[in-house]
């Protein structure tokens, strides 16, 4: 695979077309008609929970918020290759990938909400918690994968960035290690051709972004990240040859930002609405949609009772999130050491005494 | 307990090695580290000792090497970097500010930090640009950072013991100036010094002088001129940069009624107005004088036909003693 897809020639994995047809047979991946529905439904799901997200924050019940409207089916590739043995490394565009690693959505809702207990994801271990610096979470990654090497455990790590990032230091300090350590790490850079407003051709020169493997001495492949197919193909490929100790893989998934890059941010000044719709209809989510309407897996009229059912699941969480205990004093201090420093409690303990002097006055 | 004459070079290798030894999960590495053991030969014969696997040269990339040992940690080992000048720390300096320090308090408790990041820092060595400076403040102004410094060979290896055992992030700043300038007797085997307590290492009546690292020996010289002056010093090794022994400072000042601060770290928002700040909190009404500190220039540390002039004379520390004696 990563011979046929050479990213010197800028091959890429695709195997539909727009509208779901498969036209690469030999390539499509060897999974079940009933997993192909599941993975429909959790990138439906994850559209749900996202496209929702952005309303609570337009009606300041939630705060800055990155939509992920467009790059579901990255993420439900991951997620379907990914085992609860293996490493969840994010950006914070991969919802997909979070809730398939065992994130609640009250978790996602908590973080981007403002409180720190979002991260925790409990239940769902080997999972960091979203880096906002951009790809500053890279060397994490290979930081784990020189930790299951080392205790040889079976374990791969999936680590997130987005196109801009490969501009980072950090990228390529990753990329370094990982290729001179043979570290079982998977970089998946999501190139949705945007970092906010600067498109890809001005954070490089590069061909592509996979080729920025081949300095580093590892493998690398780009796929198109809207179509489910190729992108397990591509993942399930590069996990194996990751597991079985040959190495980090560079997975390239171009896909397009079709929301803002976040809540704050306002696409109209930096791309036209001829490129987003051009890339509306790649969308991931129709494409799929496509291929099981034609293998009478599932019926359009099947979408709406999904939704509905999939709208009030979101509601349900966002209801715990609303209703969370408020944030306490001690909350802000108790987790920076294992054992709070005296200078640290005297500030809390300095604070509950203007708190009681407060109280005091009213 | 046995013990053995050592510099401070030869007691942080043997802290290393204890560790090593007692902990499969401790890893050390950093450039220069494995084969060479070291620019400065702290790491020597560890890689023969423990492996390749366990003790070995990362590439030449300090972001690098401070971020895969967070990997390392959220995956459970205990990592030793070295990062070889505190001067080419910078680089690093993105993942110790937005995430070694933070892992713990980001992922509510759920990751720690449990790593060390060594570096030998200070000058007044007749070195390059870049190889002279005391970053100490920048480290301990970070929320979630311990910042450690050793005076002495029996200290450093007592807490840099303590700070690979430690869960959270300790920055280990090494004053290479005495790298090889001190010898004395440090037990064998494995002991540990506590982290943010500082020691007295003369008690006096007259003035309470803080400092560590490497000024600590200038300051014991200028205290031989104070006591031929008739002033009773009470020094104060600090060893622990942050968090700050409070209590050791309150209960001196309150006692001399004096304070002179000495580091080598420029003076505008540096450790000593830190110290000062402590001093006003705890013992303002024991003041006799104002709390002052003899710190580095607000300039760069000169090349070596200049350093002269910034680094503190036994006399230059004297001069200080004195004036705010006679205040």
């Amino acid at each position: 695979m990563f011979t046929k897809f050479d990213p010197l020639k800028d091959k890429m994995l695709q195997v539909m077309d727009d509208n779901g047809n498969v036209t690469a047979p030999s390539l499509k991946p060897d999974i079940s008609d009933k997993e192909v529905v599941e993975a429909y439904k959790l990138m439906q799901f994850a559209r749900t929970a996202d496209v929702m997200a952005v309303s609570f924050q337009r009606q300041g019940r939630m705060y800055t918020y990155p939509p992920n409207l467009g790059q579901e089916a990255i993420s439900a590739a991951a997620g379907k290759i990914m085992r609860k043995q293996d490493w969840l490394v994010p950006a914070f565009r991969e919802m997909g990938a979070w809730i398939s690693k065992g994130a609640k959505l009250r978790d996602i809702y908590l973080y981007w909400g403002g409180y720190e207990d979002g991260s925790l994801f409990s239940g769902a271990p080997h999972f960091l918690p979203s880096a906002v610096p951009i790809a500053s979470q890279l060397p994490h990654a290979v930081g784990i994968g020189f930790a299951i090497k080392y205790k040889k455990e079976d374990s791969v790590v999936f680590a997130f960035v987005g196109d801009g990032g490969t501009s980072e230091g950090d990228f390529h300090e990753a990329l370094n290690f990982a290729g001179v350590w043979k570290v079982p790490v998977l970089f998946i850079v999501q190139n949705n051709q945007y970092a906010i407003s600067v498109p890809v051709k001005k954070q490089t020169a590069s061909r592509n972004l996979a080729i920025k493997s081949m300095a580093y001495g590892i493998k690398g492949i780009k796929v198109d990240g809207n179509d489910f197919f190729a992108m397990v193909t591509a993942i399930s490929e590069a996990f194996e040859y990751a597991r079985k100790g040959n190495g980090p893989v560079l997975i390239e998934a171009l896909t397009f930002r079709r929301g803002a890059h976040t809540t704050s941010d306002d696409p109209t000044l930096y791309r036209t609405e001829a490129e987003e719709k051009k890339w509306e209809a790649k969308d991931p989510i129709k494409r799929l949609r496509g291929y099981l309407v034609s293998q009478k897996l599932w019926k359009e009229t099947d979408d709406k009772p999904l939704l509905e059912q999939y709208k009030k699941e979101v509601e349900k969480e966002f209801s715990i999130y609303e209703n969370y205990p408020p944030y306490k004093l001690e909350d802000v201090f108790k987790f920076h050491f294992k054992n709070m420093p005296d200078d640290l409690k005297k500030q809390q303990v300095e604070y509950e005494k203007f708190l009681n002097w407060m109280e005091a006055r009213k | 307990m046995k013990a053995n004459v050592m510099n401070m070079v030869q007691a942080i290798n043997d802290a290393i090695n204890i560790k090593l030894g007692d902990d499969p999960n401790v890893v050390v590495y950093g450039e220069d580290v494995g084969v060479e053991g070291g620019v400065f030969r702290v790491t020597q014969n560890l890689q023969k000792t423990y492996g390749e696997k366990r003790v070995f040269d990362s590439p030449l990339a300090e972001s690098g090497i401070v971020g895969t040992a967070l990997g390392m940690c959220v995956a459970g080992l205990r990592p030793v970097v070295e990062i070889q000048f505190s001067g080419f720390v910078y680089p690093a300096f993105n993942q110790i500010v937005s995430h070694v320090s933070r892992m713990r308090n980001r992922s509510r408790g759920k990751y720690g930090a449990q790593m060390v990041i060594r570096m030998p820092y200070g000058g007044n060595i007749k070195a390059l640009e870049h190889h002279s400076e005391s970053p100490e403040a920048l480290f301990a102004h970070i929320p979630g950072l311990t910042v450690v410094i050793p005076s002495t060979p029996y200290d450093a290896k007592g807490l840099l013991i303590s700070s690979i055992e430690s869960d959270d992030p300790v920055v280990f700043m090494e004053p290479k100036r005495i790298y090889r300038a001190i010898k004395q007797e440090v037990p064998e085997g494995k002991f540990s010094i506590p982290i943010g307590k500082g020691k007295i290492l003369s008690e006096g009546s007259d003035i309470t002088v803080v400092s560590y690292g490497a000024m600590i020996r200038d300051v014991q010289r200028a205290m031989i001129a104070a006591k031929e002056a008739g002033i009773s010093v009470e020094l104060i090794d600090l060893r622990t940069i942050y968090p700050i022994d409070r209590e050791i400072i309150k209960q001196s000042v309150r006692k001399t009624g004096r304070v002179l601060i000495v580091t080598e770290a420029p003076t505008s928002f540096g450790p000593g107005a830190e110290l000062i700040s402590v001093v006003n909190e705890e013992a303002f009404l024991s003041l006799e004088a104002p709390p002052t500190r003899l710190s580095g220039f607000d300039t760069i540390p000169p090349l070596p036909k200049g350093e002269h002039f910034y680094f503190h004379s036994p006399e230059r520390i004297f001069y200080e003693i004195k004036k705010l004696v006679e205040y």
